[in-house]
């Protein structure tokens, strides 16, 4: 497999700049190292080969910011858009967040992510710069030197599990699109459903008691794309942190995954941004194994237009009594 | 010392159509129930956001009820068969955060099930009793 490096996005997005076919390219932009890139809109091919960037820090899901720059930028807007983005492109299109005709998507080819935390992990502090351009990483480091780590020990988590690489919306295509992958996704959901309920609430006290309520994962998530949030409402007492007690934050978690349950794409971004690495995509998978289990198959932005279970009924779902029993637990 | 009796608090949603009637019934039919049910009178069952539910927890409740029409009888034609949908996936939901679940449960009562409705709040009731204080959901910005 040919690996996509940045000249070939930049010299493809140049060329659709010039030739008129869009007149913004939304990508990923240099940060102060290799390993913060952040999403950027680029207005002229000088911005591209300033600062635009594809590599394996370029984890951003472009397809959230499409709903505000579609308002704001006339003409078409070019999107790059990795395998599992192109997941929420279609949800956000089943939901009529944007024009489809005012976007330009171009699939790129996506080798997994990785996490710059795993990295630190191995390598250590003071990162200075990452060479990913072959699968052996190579980490220059300010005080072990250069570390060589292999790609696959530091994959991001999402990526760990990767349920697809196949590219479900685009224009056109840079490089490969591979197909879905049964990847385990649900193992951890597993392994927390076989403890004990007590063992189960210390492992969340313990994860979700961390939380600092920045709100990044709302931010970040392309299914939450409320003009108004509830948790907004200064009216509520609980719109942000205090700290009153060690385990406050649960009706947040359990709210955030649970508005977006049904229409989750799975692509990680919530547990991604996360500055405190909470696995907030054991809350979204569960919901996800949840409405496979009881109502069938559905992988949400598979294609477009497609129904959530949660707007959807038939007269012979489970009833909520049931789902314990059918675990083999005692009621 | 004497030892206070534990009292529980209990929230039951009841919609309008079916449930609160069936609640009517009962008090009609001098069938007791016990007074630490606190009805909730919703238009329809499907009207209960699962932030009321957690809400309630919140503010110091040790069990939520939700009763709405049998499925098939919604005033509303699919308003149950919401309810439905979104309560299985909110309890599994709880159950996976290690809250216990016998604090939570939907039940059909129809306006014709008064025995239904007292008998459902006595088990119900004594379910949560057995648990003792709701600590897991609870928020201490919002007690009292």
């Amino acid at each position: 497999m040919q690996k996509i490096t940045t000249q070939m996005l930049v010299e493809r997005a140049t060329a659709l700049l010039n030739n008129g076919t869009v007149s913004a390219v939304l990508g990923w932009k240099k940060g102060e190292y290799d390993y913060d890139v952040t999403p950027g809109v680029f207005k002229s091919a000088e911005e591209l080969s300033e600062a635009f960037v594809y590599g394996d820090f370029s984890a951003a899901n472009l397809s959230k910011y499409l709903i505000k720059k579609t308002d704001s930028i006339t003409g078409k807007i070019l999107v790059f858009l990795k395998p599992c983005d192109t997941y929420s492109f279609n949800q956000l299109l089943t939901e009529h967040r944007f024009n489809r005709e005012s976007v330009y998507a171009v699939g790129v080819q996506c080798g997994g992510m990785v996490d710059i935390d795993k990295i630190k992990s191995i390598a250590g502090d003071g990162v200075l710069s990452v060479d990913y351009s072959s699968d052996e990483l190579v980490v220059s480091t300010l005080y072990n030197g250069d570390v060589k780590i292999e790609k696959s020990r530091v994959l991001a988590e999402r990526c760990v599990n990767c349920k697809s690489k196949k590219h479900v919306a685009y224009d056109e295509l840079l490089g490969e699109s591979g197909e879905e992958i049964s990847s385990g996704r649900f193992d951890e959901v597993e392994r927390l459903e076989s403890m004990t309920p007590d063992e189960r609430f210390a492992f969340w006290q313990n994860e979700l008691s961390r939380c600092i309520r920045c709100n990044a994962c709302r931010d970040a998530c392309p299914a939450c794309t409320c003009e108004k949030c509830v948790f907004d409402n200064p009216n509520s007492g609980v719109e942000n942190k205090s700290p009153a007690n060690s385990f406050e934050e649960q009706m947040f978690h359990i709210i955030r995954a649970f508005h977006v349950a049904g229409r989750c794409t799975d692509c990680g971004e919530c547990s991604r941004v996360c500055p405190q690495n909470i696995p907030l995509h054991l809350l979204n998978r569960k919901f996800i194994k949840d409405m496979n289990d009881f109502y069938g198959e559905y992988q949400a932005g598979a294609e477009v237009g497609s129904r959530a279970p949660l707007v959807n009924y038939t007269a012979e779902d489970i009833e909520p009594s049931d789902v314990f029993n059918r675990r083999g637990e005692d009621a | 010392m004497q030892v206070k009796e534990y009292k529980p608090l209990i929230v039951a949603f009841c919609c309008n159509w079916c449930s609160y009637a069936g609640a009517d019934l009962a008090g009609n039919n001098r069938l007791s129930y016990p007074a630490e049910v606190k009805i909730i009178k919703v238009p329809c069952s499907c009207r209960v956001n699962p932030m009321f539910i957690l809400r309630a927890f919140q503010r110091g409740a040790d069990g939520v009820i939700i009763c709405g029409c049998h499925p098939g009888d919604c005033h509303y034609t699919s308003g149950n068969y919401y309810t439905r949908r979104r309560m299985a996936a909110l309890f599994s939901m709880f159950d996976y955060l290690g809250i216990e679940k016998e604090r939570t449960r939907v039940e059909w009562v129809s306006a014709a099930e008064g025995a239904k409705f007292a008998a459902t709040m006595n088990d119900f009731v004594e379910k949560v009793v057995s648990l003792g204080e709701n600590k897991r959901l609870e928020d201490l910005r919002c007690k009292k």
